[in-house]
């Protein structure tokens, strides 16, 4: 089958969905890649390059969509190029399903299939092909760069000859992937940077990034992130008023200001209200990723850079990944390839559009002249949900009954035993006579001496403690010296080679165990 | 010399001997622990030798020495990779002095009881004329008590010998049985107990041997149906059941310092079958009677691939991680890995990373086969931690490796109620970053269990030979 790519026709989109790279692992698939002449080229891949990679390069948009069985595209397909879809056809891209509605209905006219690479479920086997992830990952790094470029201060404190440079404090709101990805761009440039999410299962992720957690003083049972398949969700108007009140705090401190909340299918919530615009120090940056949606921050103009009265400027920016062109059509490129190669299990070159596998039928947003968005819910459930609960914490009461339950059950264990044990022996004493029981005592005190004793050997010395005992359990020379002695030869003989056995278990045993002793050390 | 000296240096023996295992509580204690042993050893057999009963000392000194320079060279010349192999080997030589020795109490006893009817009774010395002043039933005890002996020791005999080859790959690591199974195993043990009774009726050599013979049937079957993976359990069986047959002897003999030494071996070797067994989750008859049980439902399903990674790879995941969590096994045994091992933990070190070694109970051969080693390599024992002290810590580790281990780190045990190893501890290696696992190719452990972890997103394999593999990352991390 032919795969094609189209070059992307929105005003300033710079990505490509095909790369010479992911071109040929598609060939290795069985495919046959095509691609409309000069679409790599705002990314930095010429036809050259293509052409290389064995890829077929194209004259027109027209001919390539006439010819290729799979199209792949970056940005959501215009009307325009709908209409070039056919019967059969798929077409692998952004859609946006939740707002398109014009857009599936003309794909169930045309009876063509569309994978929206947004609606990728986010389970751990669908990572590789999740571009929202890799376009935000992109994202977060570009926003503070484009930060640090209208910022006119170092990111990191330093003391020099000419003076001393504080450290710049950045504040990043939504700790998903794109403010994960901020967090550690800024924290790597040295800035002090603080991060904040509705979700309090993220702090440990945003620690383990280098910033510190914004903590609320907040009392309500946080949102559980794993129920809505790791995304954030409404909050309730008095967490809303304690986030808000936290962000004032923080407004006439931080320099920089990076604002990544979204939810799904909503407009982007408004958290960087204007007075704490207004209470910011001049020169300091607000980088609002959620521009597109209608932005954090209320003064955001989408697609632009505005300076406010009080010299803050905000940045409205929505094509980082755009930006960043080379990098963004490689991860792009990638997903893809993996979206297909999943739709490719035999590895044949033909699309096996198989609607029962979870992740190709949540991403399949038109099926055969069907429109099958929404999909139904997952089988598998996005992230583990809590399943332990963490066990009950005992009340001081609870714990003392428990100890002293604890502690009967042992008595009882140690009395059962040992009056088996004393009845054992008694019984033992009434039929064994005088010089039997004399040993008999040293034997069962012994044995109780070693286990009292062996319990406290470490782990790690196991080894030692086998070679040890094997060494001493050649105590049987004894036996056999006593035996020597004695007039018959065959006695004297077996007792010889016992001797002789024994001497080598002596000496070997304990050497051993001193050669492995001697090297234990410490560090 | 009198009977006195003998039994208070026996005293002083025993006491050194306890000293002498209770001091493997630490590792440097153990260090002083060993001279205690060695003292204790050389106090008795002195005692033994000058005491009331002994003969020919001059010729027992010989052979004391021969023996000793075989001892000498076998234990300076062994690999510790091989220490297993070893020490079972050794327990062999234990079991069949005690059969020797058990033959030898039988010969006596008729040696006495044909001198009692020649009435040369006064001319009898040593252990004879113990014997000599014993009752009908005490001999019939001293019987019973040489039988058990003869019993145990040869089981440990050939048990050891079979251990032997199979940790040294000389004999297949298979679980290994007869048609019969188990049956053949009770029907010896049913066999040796009526051998006991006609021994005891007649007193013949005849039944003794048969005896013997069904013992030495017993302990190759009985090993040969154990599986390699559970060698450790086996090796220290064994071990506790030289022990036992010194006791028995003792009895026989009536010896205390062989009584007391010999409870003191035996219940150690308990304690640590037993303590192993806990640690695979298992009882202590269901290794004996060889092979993981049946399990109660069809195995989970295993989703995913298993992605390979190559040296250049798992390099710059070291070279970027912080914590790093080296999980070793039998494989690293096999390879002889453990220089590398060493060499890479310390230039991780010289990073400043946090490397740390997590040992399973059960991992590799012997119980506490995989401390040795790695200080054989000196990797310093204060890294090198237990399971239950760095399980909690792997979901803050970025890296996790392991080398050569399998059953010991699969998911399975946990999250698979069906799997055989359902409830087994294992090391919790998969809530690392990143788990790379050094492996030689795509076979299952020893229990023949597939393993989920090696299908997990964050797992990579490593695949090769461990020390290959490890010398090829050492070459890029400098």
């Amino acid at each position: 089958m032919k795969i094609g790519t189209p070059k992307e026709i929105f005003e300033g989109e710079n990505r490509v969905a095909l790369t010479p790279d992911s071109a040929l692992q598609l060939q290795k698939l069985g495919y046959e890649c095509l691609i409309e002449s000069g679409a790599g080229n705002a990314a930095g891949y010429s036809d050259k390059v293509y052409k290389q990679a064995g890829v077929k390069i194209v004259k027109t948009a027209a001919a390539l969509w006439k010819d290729s069985e799979v199209v792949t595209k970056v940005r959501q397909p215009s009307s325009a190029e709908l209409k070039r879809l056919s019967a059969g056809q798929t077409l692998i891209s952004f859609f946006n399903p939740a707002a398109n509605e014009q857009g599936l209905d003309l794909a169930k006219t045309k009876k063509a299939n569309i994978i929206a690479m947004e609606m990728v479920p986010r389970i751990s086997r669908a990572q590789k092909m999740d571009a929202l992830s890799s376009m935000a990952n992109i994202a977060g790094y570009r926003a503070v760069i484009e930060a640090s470029n209208n910022f006119g201060r170092f990111f990191t404190g330093q003391v020099t000859a000419a003076g001393k440079v504080p450290p710049a404090k950045v504040l990043i709101i939504g700790a998903g992937v794109a403010g994960l990805a901020a967090i550690g761009t800024a924290t790597s440039l040295g800035a002090i940077t603080y991060a904040f999410d509705v979700r309090p299962e993220v702090a440990e992720q945003v620690e383990s990034m280098g910033a510190e957690f914004v903590y609320l003083d907040f009392e309500e049972q946080q949102q559980d992130g794993a129920k809505t398949g790791g995304y954030a969700s409404v909050s309730s108007p008095e967490f809303r008023e304690a986030q808000l009140a936290k962000f004032r705090e923080l407004a006439s401190e931080v320099d920089i200001v990076i604002t990544t909340a979204l939810i799904p299918n909503r407009d982007a919530p408004e958290l960087w209200t204007s007075d704490m615009v207004k209470s910011m120090k001049p020169g300091s940056v607000i980088v609002d990723l959620a521009a597109e949606k209608g932005g954090n921050c209320k003064q955001t103009v989408l697609d632009e850079k505005v300076v406010t009265n009080n010299g803050v400027t905000i940045i409205g920016y929505s094509d980082f990944p755009s930006r960043m062109a080379a990098q963004a059509s490689n991860l792009y490129a990638t997903n893809i390839r993996h979206m297909i190669s999943d739709l490719t299990p035999d590895k044949n070159g033909e699309l096996n559009h198989n609607m029962e596998d979870d992740v190709i039928r949540g991403s399949t947003v038109a099926f055969e002249g069907e429109i099958t968005y929404p999909p139904p819910p997952p089988k598998v459930n996005a992230i583990a949900a809590k399943t332990q609960e963490k066990p009950k914490e005992l009340s001081p009461e609870e714990l003392r009954e428990k100890e002293r339950e604890d502690f009967n059950t042992q008595t009882r264990q140690q009395v059962i035993m040992l009056a088996v044990g004393g009845a054992i022996t008694l019984g033992v004493g009434l039929v064994a006579p005088a010089s039997f029981m004399q040993h008999f005592i040293v034997f069962v005190l012994a044995v109780f001496v070693g286990f009292q004793v062996i319990w406290n050997v470490s782990h790690a010395l196991h080894t030692p403690l086998m070679a040890v005992t094997n060494a001493i359990s050649s105590i049987i020379i004894l036996g056999a010296l006593m035996q020597i002695g004695s007039g018959s030869f065959l006695v004297i003989l077996l007792a010889a080679l016992s001797v002789f056995m024994a001497g080598i278990n002596i000496f070997g045993g304990f050497l051993v165990t001193r050669r492995m002793l001697a090297m234990f050390q410490k560090s | 010399m009198e009977l006195g000296f003998t039994t208070a240096a026996y005293v002083v023996a025993a006491v050194l001997f306890i000293l002498s295992l209770g001091g493997l509580s630490g590792q440097e204690s153990a260090k002083r622990a060993v001279w205690y042993g060695i003292v204790g050893m050389a106090l008795a057999v002195f005692a033994t030798l000058i005491g009331p009963g002994s003969g020919l000392w001059a010729l027992s000194i010989v052979l004391i020495a021969a023996g000793g320079v075989i001892g000498y060279f076998l234990a300076a010349r062994v690999e510790m990779t091989q220490m297993p192999e070893l020490v079972a080997g050794m327990h062999a030589l234990v079991g069949l002095a005690a059969v020797f020795v058990g033959f030898n109490a039988d010969l006596e006893i008729k040696n006495v009881s044909s001198a009692i009817t020649a009435e040369t009774v006064k001319d009898l010395t040593g252990f004879a004329a113990l014997v000599a002043k014993k009752s009908p039933v005490e001999i019939n005890i001293l019987r019973v008590e040489l039988f058990l002996g003869v019993f145990i020791g040869a089981i440990t005999f050939t048990g050891s010998i079979i251990a032997y080859g199979k940790l040294s790959g000389r004999v297949t690591s298979a679980a290994v049985k007869l048609p019969g199974g188990h049956f053949l195993n009770a029907a010896a043990a049913i066999g040796s107990v009526l051998c006991l009774f006609w021994y005891l009726q007649t007193g013949g050599m005849l039944p003794l041997l048969l005896m013997t013979i069904l013992a030495f049937f017993i302990g190759f079957h009985l090993i040969m149906g154990i599986g390699g993976a559970d060698m450790p359990v086996v090796v220290s069986m064994l071990n506790s059941y030289s022990g036992w047959a010194a006791a028995a002897i003792g009895f026989s003999l009536g010896n205390d310092l062989l009584i007391v030494v010999g409870a003191l071996v035996g219940s150690s070797g308990a304690i640590l079958s037993y303590i192993m067994c806990k640690a695979m989750n298992r009882s202590f008859v269901s290794v004996i009677l060889g092979g993981f049980g049946g399990t109660s439902g069809p195995a989970m399903e295993v989703e995913g691939e298993q992605v390979a990674i190559d040296a250049d790879g798992v390099a710059s995941a070291l070279t970027d991680a912080d914590s790093v969590i080296i999980i070793p096994g039998y494989g690293l045994a096999v390879a002889q890995a453990q220089q590398a091992v060493s060499e890479l933990t310390k230039r991780l070190r010289a990073k400043g990373k946090n490397v740390r070694f997590a040992i399973h109970p059960v991992a590799g051969r012997l119980p506490g086969h995989m401390n040795v080693l790695l200080a054989e390599a000196k990797v310093p024992y204060d890294i090198v931690l237990e399971m239950d002290e760095i399980n909690d810590d792997f979901p803050d580790t970025d890296v996790a490796i392991v080398i050569g281990s399998n059953d010991i780190v699969n998911p399975a045990a946990q999250e698979d109620p069906n799997s055989p190893i359902a409830g087994m501890p294992v090391l919790e290696c998969w809530k690392a970053k990143q788990v790379f696992v050094s492996k030689r190719g795509q076979g299952t452990g020893y229990s023949g269990i597939e393993n989920p972890l090696f299908f997990k997103e964050n797992t990579r394999m490593f695949y090769g030979d461990a020390k290959d593999s490890l010398n090829k990352l050492l070459a890029m991390i400098d």
